[in-house]
């Protein structure tokens, strides 16, 4: 009984400090403006909708692989999954919860885009070295 | 767990807890954070000890499991530090780093005593029981206090990005271990789970900790209510 109250609690303590962690890592890259060929490919300008996570994801994982953001691409992934099971299960009752998953899934979007950017920019230079080399 | 998985989550834990130094290093922030780093630095020589002994007498040798449990009280010790370490950095401008000195010491002897006063009960082999339980215990101290911690930084509103991303990776840490820890006291059928989850988990803080020390500027700054707002909203 005791060790599942610590549980449930344990649990509840993770949601508390996960989201506001996966948050700061989405409001470090908001401020990020993305480059016109990254703009071309997702469509993406400033704002960018929950819909198109999967796609840019894809986009994401045709890029050569960055061991440094791999840990937080993760996270916001797993992020994005839990705002899809909020949606689904809270979104029909309450509109406000709906809405602001919408925004929030919107962002983490944003992040993946971000993140491309970042990728294509380091496989741009990698190949600059290779050439000069 | 696998020997060969064993190794690669040793190995890949003992990278990413050097890499904290290194990038600790290089944005000049060694000095500010000084027990976190003590901490990862220990962390490596553990893992070297680790590795020794594991290749020497195996991972399900009794040495092994002595030295695993000892460096573990050991860590975690140095752990609370840190978080006391990040406590006097939130209340700095409030002077009372001599009070939160006592605190913490006061309430590491409670928890040695509490540890003391259940083991003492219940085990013959006291010494090895008592760092086990010392460890856990510290665990849940830690949670409750990194808990009280970011609500400080909420209410003080303390903007300081490194150290919110600090804290709440060291949150997450505590939350995941004490889940694992009472998930493997639920039922015994859980516990071959959680010995495959533990290892992963002792690599998250260390990657957390590198990517914020390496990628977030020390002057940035950000609203800590504005992402527990998540939470609420």
């Amino acid at each position: 009984m005791i060790a599942a109250i610590i549980l449930v609690c344990s649990v509840a303590f993770f949601l508390q400090f996960f989201v506001p962690y996966c948050r700061s890592l989405i409001a470090s890259s908001a401020a990020h403006v993305l480059s016109p060929e990254v703009q071309d490919v997702t469509g993406i300008r400033t704002q960018a909708a929950g819909d198109d996570f999967a796609r840019v994801m894809q986009l994401l994982m045709l890029c050569p692989d960055r061991p440094e953001d791999r840990g937080e691409i993760r996270a916001i992934g797993l992020y994005f999954q839990m705002l899809n099971v909020m949606k689904a299960a809270l979104g029909r009752l309450t509109p406000s919860v709906q809405a602001w998953a919408e925004k929030e899934r919107g962002r983490c979007t944003y992040f993946a885009a971000v993140a491309l950017d970042r990728r294509v920019a380091f496989s741009r230079d990698l190949l600059a070295q290779q050439i000069e080399a | 767990m696998p020997g060969s998985a064993s190794y690669a989550i040793l190995l890949l834990g003992t990278l990413l807890e050097a890499l904290v130094v290194v990038c600790a290093v290089r944005r000049k922030v060694l000095r500010k954070y000084f027990i976190l780093n003590l901490y990862m630095l220990l962390c490596v020589f553990v893992s070297f000890g680790r590795y020794h002994v594991m290749t020497h007498d195996g991972v399900s040798s009794l040495t092994y499991r002595y030295f695993y449990f000892y460096s573990d009280a050991l860590l975690t010790i140095v752990l609370y530090f840190g978080l006391i370490s990040l406590y006097i950095s939130v209340f700095e401008e409030m002077k009372v780093e001599r009070y939160l000195r006592i605190g913490a010491i006061v309430l590491l002897a409670g928890t040695c005593w509490f540890t003391y006063a259940v083991v003492s009960q219940s085990s013959h082999r006291m010494l090895t029981y008592f760092a086990f339980e010392l460890s856990q215990n510290l665990y849940f101290v830690g949670l409750v206090l990194t808990y009280v911690l970011w609500a400080a930084v909420l209410k003080m509103r303390h903007t300081q990005a490194l150290l919110v991303q600090l804290v709440l990776s060291l949150g997450i840490y505590f939350s995941a271990y004490a889940a694992s820890y009472s998930l493997s006291n639920l039922h015994p059928t859980f516990y071959s789970y959680v010995s495959y989850m533990v290892p992963v988990i002792g690599c998250l803080l260390p990657l957390s900790w590198a990517y914020a020390f390496w990628r977030v500027p020390e002057e940035a700054r950000l609203s800590p209510q504005r992402l527990a707002m998540a939470a609420s909203r």
